[in-house]
């Protein structure tokens, strides 16, 4: 495997999607390039369909390109069964989402260590301390033993959030994830993934509506029908 | 949570505890299906167990006759048709008894062999005179073949010089009792008297009011058998081996041997068609239990849809997935046929309580059988993976990106 420091977290070439076939053929993304390095807190905007969340799914390895190349930290996903993208996306990505966070089924402890467990199969203590300290950084110490349902939206996407993390992944994939909470959560919870940016060097790509926090971010992507139009850094905190 | 549990483990139980309702309306509707498959099935096989037992408390379990008799034409001479009649079947003794009796001893699964010279009689009795069958025994051997000793309902199984044993019809028909005195003549005349020393009651008013049994001594002497016996009985360990078994010594020693699933061909067949029609029976209920833990499954699917995709999303595999359905389903149907085992249980204790003779004994036996109660376990477990494979494989090919947006 391709070692992860001297390549970019992310890079997309040529990344094409189109739906149907045929005459019914529609082409959602038109060869999409973006690349991501180390570190980088990213937003992608756009109106409502203009291709954001297929492209947000192409890099998550949850959905596949119809044409063009996509690299996690160097590696070549075309070539990958469905296996070999479930295992690098268990790996290299954490999600984020905007509804429906957790499994309501378990606790805030265990909704944490679910990537470790899905990975390894079986429980053991070593995974549960882990998630314990996530869950510490994300300031719900306290709620660990709740069940996910007996907690408030924004302790919820906290909770997400440290899940994203307990694999150490490369890349953090939000999308919306403020859109479902009030104005003072929102702000809690976008503080808490630019700490996590900080201090984990973790590379964040947060697809957002609200123009204000993409404002707070250091680089916005903006989408509009399949193509970016436009790639601002607002921070000149990487040298372009 | 617990340690040693494999993931999907944890996950399927989670989900079955989380959708509470939902699982315990399956399981008991699991459970229903297995208790009534369970309770069918002891029904069944006590009823079936009682009515053979009851229809061989009569009858010996194989009975050796001497072959039949045919008619041979001398010398069937070219050109000329033969007529031939069939034969009449006098009463004979069966050649070298002693040697064949011998023989059978070394059989396996042989429970009791029992000579006998039995034929056609009258007995008298003032004015009453009855047709007949003289039975001529050894009592002890033949208690080893046909439960007399448990049948006496008067005297005792007593059958020495001048003793006789009857039936408690024909006992009324001749109007006498223990003590009595009854004179047996049979066809070629030879008469002798006998003092009743016992009635018996073997449950067929038939026999009862036919079966005379003396010494085999005496029988002998009366029907011109002297030394010889005209059948062997032979109660066997595995009744169901019977036809095998009589074919076997049928070709061995030339005799002519009836088992009792020939001589009540009916009977088996009604017996037969019983267990086939309760199969019947059973596979459709195994089919609806399947049929609802499928149901449920599968909404259960479209419930966890989002559930799943995170899931997914977080690097569970199609193979995870599919198997933590696969479980919700074997659970299910282990716990239902738990929960069956358990309502088939009450329902026999029940039944016992209820099901009774006019005398309050009751009126068949019927045991919980562990291995049924394993097999049901088993069995229903099964049915629930299987019923399970369509929704699992469902919840496996969900795709994560519809689910979670869903």
């Amino acid at each position: 495997m391709a070692d992860p420091v001297t390549h970019p977290v992310l890079q997309l070439t040529g990344i094409r999607k189109s739906y149907g076939s045929g005459e019914t053929e529609s082409e959602i993304l038109h060869g999409i390039d973006l690349r991501l390095e180390r570190g980088e807190f990213a937003a992608l905007i756009g109106p409502s369909g203009s291709g954001k969340s297929t492209l947000l799914n192409l890099i998550g390895l949850l959905d596949r390109p119809s044409g063009g190349q996509l690299f996690i930290d160097g590696q070549e996903t075309g070539q990958l069964d469905d296996t070999g993208l479930t295992r690098l996306r268990g790996q290299r990505i954490g999600f984020v989402f905007q509804h429906h966070h957790l499994i309501p089924a378990f606790t805030a402890l265990e909704n944490v260590a679910m990537p470790l467990l899905v990975a390894r199969g079986r429980p053991d203590a070593e995974m549960f301390e882990q998630a314990g300290r996530l869950l510490d950084q994300v300031g719900l110490a306290e709620r660990k033993q709740n069940l996910a349902n007996q907690l408030s939206g924004g302790q919820q996407q906290r909770v997400a959030i440290a899940r994203a993390l307990a694999m150490s992944p490369s890349l953090v994939l939000a999308d919306e994830p403020t859109g479902n909470l009030d104005t003072h959560s929102a702000d809690d919870v976008f503080a808490l993934l630019r700490e996590v940016n900080t201090r984990l060097n973790t590379t964040f790509l947060i697809v957002t509506h609200d123009r204000r926090l993409a404002a707070r971010c250091d680089r916005i992507i903006e989408m509009v029908d399949g193509d970016i139009v436009a790639d601002d850094r607002v921070h000149d905190k990487l040298p372009a | 949570m617990k340690s040693w549990m494999p993931f999907e483990w944890i996950a399927a139980i989670r989900f079955l505890r989380e959708g509470r309702m939902q699982s315990l309306l399956i399981i008991v509707g699991v459970g229903v299906g297995v208790a009534v498959i369970v309770f069918m099935s002891a029904l069944l096989s006590g009823l079936q167990a009682n009515l053979v037992k009851r229809t061989l408390s009569s009858q010996a379990h194989i009975v050796l006759l001497p072959p039949e008799e045919i008619a041979r034409p001398q010398s069937p001479a070219a050109g000329i048709s033969l007529r031939l009649q069939k034969q009449a079947q006098r009463l004979r003794s069966i050649d070298q008894w002693q040697q064949i009796q011998a023989r059978l001893e070394g059989l396996p699964n042989i429970a009791a062999i029992s000579p006998m010279a039995s034929g056609p009689a009258f007995v008298v009795r003032g004015d009453a005179n009855k047709a007949i069958t003289l039975l001529g025994i050894d009592p002890v051997r033949y208690s080893g073949v046909i439960a007399l000793p448990e049948r006496m309902v008067a005297g005792q199984l007593r059958v020495g010089a001048g003793e006789a044993v009857i039936g408690i019809e024909l006992a009324k028909d001749l109007g006498a009792d223990i003590g009595d005195k009854i004179r047996v003549t049979t066809a070629g005349d030879a008469t002798e008297t006998f003092t009743v020393t016992g009635l018996f009651d073997l449950g067929n008013k038939g026999v009862n009011a036919r079966n005379v049994y003396v010494s085999l001594r005496s029988a002998q002497s009366l029907l011109d058998l002297v030394g010889g016996v005209s059948s062997i009985d032979i109660s066997l360990h595995d009744i169901d081996e019977a036809e095998r078994l009589a074919s076997k010594i049928a070709a061995e020693t030339g005799l002519t041997a009836d088992s009792w699933i020939k001589t009540n061909a009916q009977f088996v067949t009604a017996l037969t068609s019983q267990r086939v029609s309760s199969n019947v029976i059973r596979f459709f209920i195994g089919l609806s239990v399947a049929f609802g833990i499928a149901s449920v499954l599968v909404v259960s699917v479209i419930q966890r849809a989002r559930e799943i995709g995170i899931l997914r999303a977080m690097g569970a595999s199609q193979g995870q997935m599919l198997r933590i359905f696969l479980l919700q389903g074997g659970i299910v149907g282990f716990f239902g046929s738990l929960l069956g085992s358990g309502l088939a249980w009450t329902f026999l204790m029940l039944w016992r309580l209820m099901a009774r003779n006019a005398d309050g004994s009751p009126m068949f036996v019927i045991g919980v059988d562990p291995g049924l109660v394993a097999i049901a376990a088993g069995g229903a477990s099964l049915v629930g993976i299987l019923a399970a494979l369509l929704p699992a494989r469902r919840a496996a090919r969900l795709d994560p990106v519809v689910a979670i947006r869903g």
